[in-house]
């Protein structure tokens, strides 16, 4: 409810009609509020509500910008008895530029529309409609723009200026002009940014409390209204990224993206043959994160939570200090035997060698032929050009 | 000169780089241990300067392109050491004395000559021993005459052998 302004009975500038529905009652949450029974209409930017005109107290204009809509469902089973239906907004968080409302806050983000029309197909496809073009993106109101430009045309009118093309102060000039052209666009690029942020925020907020309220139901909520709830979700975009302030300690932090991470990361681990750098998996991951990006530091820890937690991926640190993730299905003699019959084979090899056959990181072929090594298999020569790994005859040519 | 049989490791590359898988490593160095003695006994040498080892054929292998590291011929050394068939000649384990039986055996193998020779109770002098025409057809015959005195420091040791130091000479008698 405290999304709500009072406003003057007028379009705005940009503003366009699209439908008007009497006998509109708004309801906070699930509380009767003194705006009943009046008459609802729905533009490009907001929604307005009129008190009726036949009431002896003053009329009063209620007005909902849409942006703050975040989803739209209808709802036949009112609590409350008398013929009609709800539509049910799911609201944002308030933000700082509202005008002053009918109520200062609510103990719910969502309201009720309860219209005592019974057929609201058409509203509810243009308000649905509305929100998915976010018309009050492309053309804001205009209000205080047009002002702005007013402004602009009258300084440089008032100050003509004449400007030198040739020489040192032309050339200086025109750098100058460059640079001021690549800091806009540098902090128009940001504003984007910060925007696609922010909104981005608000739809994991709206996620959260979604799933939430899945939890919360488990019991008297029907199979298919949670799978309803599921889809909405989907079409959110953002299926919930594990991020460090929805926990409390950081050790459960790290479990749950350990979870994460063995979900997302056993079959690319499996297709590059059951091992992978921990700088690769950290690239891999948060590109996959967009925008919540892990730090090593919190993708290590959780990584180091793997084994614990009998997932199908672990960490293993190689004598070398390498860190892989690697299945947890790995044999370490399969690879040994590969790499000792490719020495039979080739009768000597070193780490690029072995890399390049393999298609693996140089930094893996080195492991595996250190495995190998390790297990008596192979033996080295170290010389100016490289270190070479050759077939054990120490130990199979028997003297 | 005899000439030398090089063993099949001599040619293969990782003979010259000192393995760390432990298993690999100790039959490397055995390798190491029976080819440097033979290749000294066949020479007839008995000094190795860890300075100097790349002019050996032994540690340089030039057909192809390996030689030893200083590190690792210390390692062999001090692994023929550990084994009685080395010592080292000064204190910066740079050069060392290689002999391809142990001392005790050297002893006993020249008590032995001596004993069968009827030397007992008469004195000799170690040129006598390595040089002489009586002993041209024994092993000890042009041994290292450093190698020979600590022999037979091991036979005095037994009271078998007495070494009699005078001038720039030096005698043994043996009992």
């Amino acid at each position: 409810m405290n999304r709500f302004e009072f406003v003057e009975p007028r379009h705005l500038p940009n503003e366009s009609f699209l439908i008007r529905e009497s006998g509109v009652s708004i309801v906070d949450g699930e509380l009767l509020t003194q705006f009943s029974n009046g008459e609802l209409t729905l533009t490009s930017h907001r929604i307005l509500w009129a008190s009726s005109k036949d009431s002896s107290q003053r009329q009063i204009y209620l007005a909902l910008s849409l942006h703050y809509v975040v989803h739209v469902e209808e709802d036949g089973s009112r609590t409350y008895s008398s013929p009609g239906k709800d539509v049910v907004l799911h609201l944002t968080e308030v933000s700082n530029e509202k005008m002053p409302g009918p109520a200062s806050r609510s103990f719910s983000n969502y309201v009720r529309l309860s219209f005592r029309n019974e057929s609201l197909t058409q509203f509810i496809s243009l308000l649905t409609n509305t929100i998915m073009r976010r018309t009050w993106e492309l053309t804001p109101v205009m209000q205080s723009l047009s002002g702005l430009n007013f402004g602009q045309s009258e300084s440089s009118g008032s100050m003509p200026m004449i400007k030198t093309r040739t020489g040192i102060i032309g050339i200086e000039r025109s750098l100058q002009e460059k640079q001021k052209a690549t800091d806009e666009s540098i902090s128009m690029a940001f504003q984007d940014l910060k925007k696609l942020m922010g909104m981005a925020k608000d739809m994991v907020a709206i996620s959260k409390t979604i799933s939430a309220k899945i939890r919360e139901r488990q019991g008297d909520i029907t199979e298919d209204e949670t799978i309803r709830f599921k889809a909405y979700l989907m079409s959110l975009g953002i299926d919930d990224p594990v991020t460090r302030d929805a926990y409390k300690s950081s050790n459960e932090y790290f479990k749950q993206l350990a979870k994460q991470l063995a979900q997302i990361l056993e079959e690319p681990i499996k297709e590059v043959g059951g091992m992978m750098t921990l700088t690769d998996v950290y690239c891999r991951v948060n590109r996959a994160r967009g925008l919540e990006l892990l730090s090593p530091e919190d993708l290590l820890n959780a990584s180091r939570q793997l084994g614990s937690l009998g997932l199908p991926i672990i960490l293993r640190v190689f004598d070398s200090g390498v860190m892989v993730l690697q299945l947890r299905s790995h044999d370490d003699k399969a690879i040994v035997e590969a790499v000792a019959e490719l020495l039979e084979e080739r009768k000597s090899i070193t780490a690029e060698e072995l890399a390049q056959t393999e298609g693996l990181s140089v930094t893996l072929a080195r492991e595996r032929l250190l495995a190998t090594e390790k297990a008596g298999k192979a033996c080295r020569d170290d010389s100016i050009e490289a270190l070479r790994f050759y077939p054990n005859l120490f130990l199979t040519m028997d003297v | 000169m005899t000439e030398i049989n090089w063993p099949w490791q001599y040619s293969f590359p990782p003979f010259f780089t000192l393995q760390p898988h432990a298993e690999t490593k100790a039959k490397q160095l055995a390798a190491w241990k029976s080819l440097t003695l033979e290749y000294y006994r066949i020479t007839n040498q008995a000094i190795v300067d860890i300075r100097e080892v790349h002019s050996s054929p032994l540690f340089n292998n030039v057909s192809i392109n390996r030689k030893l590291s200083s590190d690792m011929v210390l390692v062999i050394m001090e692994e023929l050491e550990n084994s009685g068939y080395a010592c080292a000649l000064d204190k910066s384990r740079q050069r060392w004395l290689v002999y391809w039986h142990t001392l005790q055996e050297w002893g006993e193998i020249i008590y032995n000559w001596v004993r069968d020779n009827g030397f007992i109770g008469s004195v000799c002098t170690t040129f006598e021993l390595t040089d002489g025409e009586n002993t041209t057809d024994q092993e000890f015959h042009g041994l290292d005459p450093e190698v020979l005195v600590r022999a037979l420091r091991t036979l005095e040791s037994s009271n078998r052998a007495e070494l009699i130091m005078f001038d720039d000479n030096q005698g043994v008698k043996f009992f």
